[in-house]
């Protein structure tokens, strides 16, 4: 970890520029915003490529940022076991269409943390092949970790006759 | 589900109505709450016989909006609720939350505030792996060393008491700080109590380690490869028991662990049995730890265990009462909280589960925008179907014991 992914970084932009938006290394973790149609690809990237070998799809999350717009950003944590680097993918997702390409198919662990980001956010996974709720039960109404949802709001109660 | 025209082929011999037979496939609804899986979790599970076919496991019965309870208040008001993710563990979660603020911050504690949250994390730890272990042998119907197991954890957890103030929920870690210094009576219990514990993993292991039916119940039986370790992103344990030596105190190494002697434990199948054995040794590393630890924090003496820092540390009590500035701070702490300047950080540790990272988002204020908990419970659980797939029935305790799922962490 001694150049906590830059190397990475520097890697991605050399090869497509154009897909990526901006980066930072705020506290030293290295960050790039990334063209949503081409997540896909970069990730593949990212995995595939000798210097980056990111094995790992170690955490995918949404954050809220409620009256900007884009309103969503999902949030990509890779790890490299045999380099040990991280690099952290942002791709920035309207309110009006919050649809992502699925990950599944490059990193099988984006299956549960996809289904969670749909349940808790409502953002949709372009490809996932199950794509239903995981913590909440499937009769509840909105996605409660967004930022317009309240923290008091009652749920219609489950029951046997309803 | 099974094909209902499917007959077996050969010539069917007189009497024999094998070949009529009409079979399919079972759906077993196992749990929500089952006697032998020491985790709310239910598993729909189709079965062949007695050969799982195929598995859905469904979380969330233990799901309490963490992550929003941690948003809607301050910075200082979500570690309580750290401490409920796991159970075992809850030091390591805290400190896993705090070094992340604390990354935001760009704070850096004294030294004596790192060992001690060195040595807390690592009772935790043992405590952690001495469940995983206990509930695994009771769950296999073996009650003894289950208690051999949960008496050394006692130990361990009275440990904690004296340390934290708390056996289970210790909420110690503070930003910036950890609640109070080493405590008078400490090293003493500690010197008394380690060795009854090592004793007492001592039996554990002669009861099961070569027990025949222990080993036959957990060899190759939920082997999940060391590349569909990584593909599924499985850390800690797991991960090591298929032969991959990874463990974030070396790979990452974050408060003291650079200074600390310790072994990283691996195994090659990546069964049960390996992650067993590897949960074995990496208690007694982390009991090698804590006396590292204890030694040093002897040799640095008494003194402050927190950052002189205003933003996140409360003046001390006689100021409060005698200085005016000293009020208004306490006041603003109380009332507000720190504030973080705004960014975003990823900071992850080595759990006892695995990697157990916090990634915060901050826009400047008192309340955190995003709180958000990698847990390595429900991470690790996500590959159980691939590890149970043509398995038997009865294999599914014993890889279940061994993934740890904990529910508090799993659902947050």
């Amino acid at each position: 970890m001694d150049d906590f992914g830059s190397t990475a970084l520097a890697r991605l932009l050399d090869h497509c520029t154009d897909a990526v938006q901006a980066t930072h290394a705020q506290h030293g973790d290295a960050t790039a915003w990334i063209a949503a149609p081409r997540l896909v690809e970069l990730l593949r990237f990212l995995r595939d490529d000798a210097t980056c070998a990111f094995e790992m799809l170690t955490d995918l999350t949404v954050v809220d940022r409620l009256g900007e717009e884009p309103r969503f950003e999902v949030v990509y944590h890779l790890y490299s076991v045999a380099k040990n680097h991280r690099v952290r993918l942002k791709v920035a997702v309207p309110e009006s269409d919050p649809v992502v390409a699925s990950a599944t198919g490059l990193y099988p662990s984006a299956d549960w943390m996809e289904r969670e980001a749909f349940d808790l956010y409502g953002i949709r996974f372009d490809g996932h092949p199950d794509l239903r709720r995981i913590l909440l039960y499937e009769e509840f109404e909105g996605h409660p970790l967004r930022k317009d949802y309240p923290k008091t709001k009652r749920q219609p109660l489950i029951g046997p006759e309803g | 589900m099974g094909d209902p025209t499917d007959t077996r082929s050969g010539e069917a011999l007189p009497g024999d109505t094998r070949g009529d037979l009409h079979t399919e496939h079972q759906l077993l609804n196992m749990g929500p709450s089952h006697p032998a899986t020491h985790g709310t979790v239910k598993f729909m599970i189709e079965l062949d016989g007695e050969t799982i076919v195929d598995l859905d496991v469904q979380v969330g019965y233990l799901h309490r909006g963490f992550e929003k309870e941690c948003e809607s208040g301050s910075w200082y008001q979500a570690i309580p609720y750290t401490d409920r993710l796991n159970y075992n563990s809850a030091i390591l979660a805290n400190q896993a939350y705090c070094l992340a603020v604390e990354k935001l911050l760009d704070l850096e504690t004294p030294e004596r505030c790192r060992w001690l949250r060195v040595l807390a994390g690592e009772l935790s730890r043992v405590g952690d792996h001495l469940t995983r272990c206990g509930a695994a042998c009771l769950e296999l119907a073996a009650m003894t060393p289950f208690l051999y197991g949960i008496e050394a954890r006692e130990l361990v957890w009275d440990l904690q008491e004296i340390l934290c103030g708390a056996r289970v929920t210790s909420n110690y870690v503070r930003i910036g700080g950890v609640k109070h210094g080493l405590p008078d009576d400490f090293p003493a219990a500690c010197r008394e109590l380690l060795p009854k514990v090592r004793a007492l993993l001592v039996d554990f292991e002669r009861v099961v380690t070569r027990n025949r039916i222990f080993v036959d119940r957990l060899k190759d039986t939920g082997v999940l490869s060391k590349q569909d370790c990584l593909r599924y992103a499985v850390t800690g344990p797991m991960l090591r028991a298929a032969g991959v030596p990874l463990d974030l105190r070396k790979q990452q190494p974050y408060l003291v662990y650079d200074e600390i002697d310790f072994d990283v434990p691996v195994g090659s199948v990546g069964d049960n049995y390996d992650r067993y054995l590897v949960c074995v040794e990496e208690i007694r590393q982390s009991l090698r730890i804590v006396e590292q630890c204890l030694e040093k924090l002897e040799r640095l003496g008494p003194g402050p265990v927190d950052v002189q820092d205003p933003r996140v540390r409360w003046p001390a009590k006689g100021r409060v009462f005698s200085g005016m500035e000293e009020m208004i701070q306490q006041f603003k702490s109380v009332t507000e909280g720190p504030r973080v300047p705004a960014g975003e950080a990823y900071f992850a540790i080595e759990s006892a589960n695995g990697e157990l990272g916090f990634y915060l988002v901050s826009d400047g204020g008192s309340r955190p925008v995003k709180v958000r908990c990698r847990p390595p419970s429900f991470i690790n659980l996500a590959p159980m179907p691939e590890m149970l797939r043509g398995a038997l029935l009865a294999d599914l305790i014993p890889t279940f014991d061994f993934i740890n799922m904990v529910g508090g962490e799993c659902d947050r």
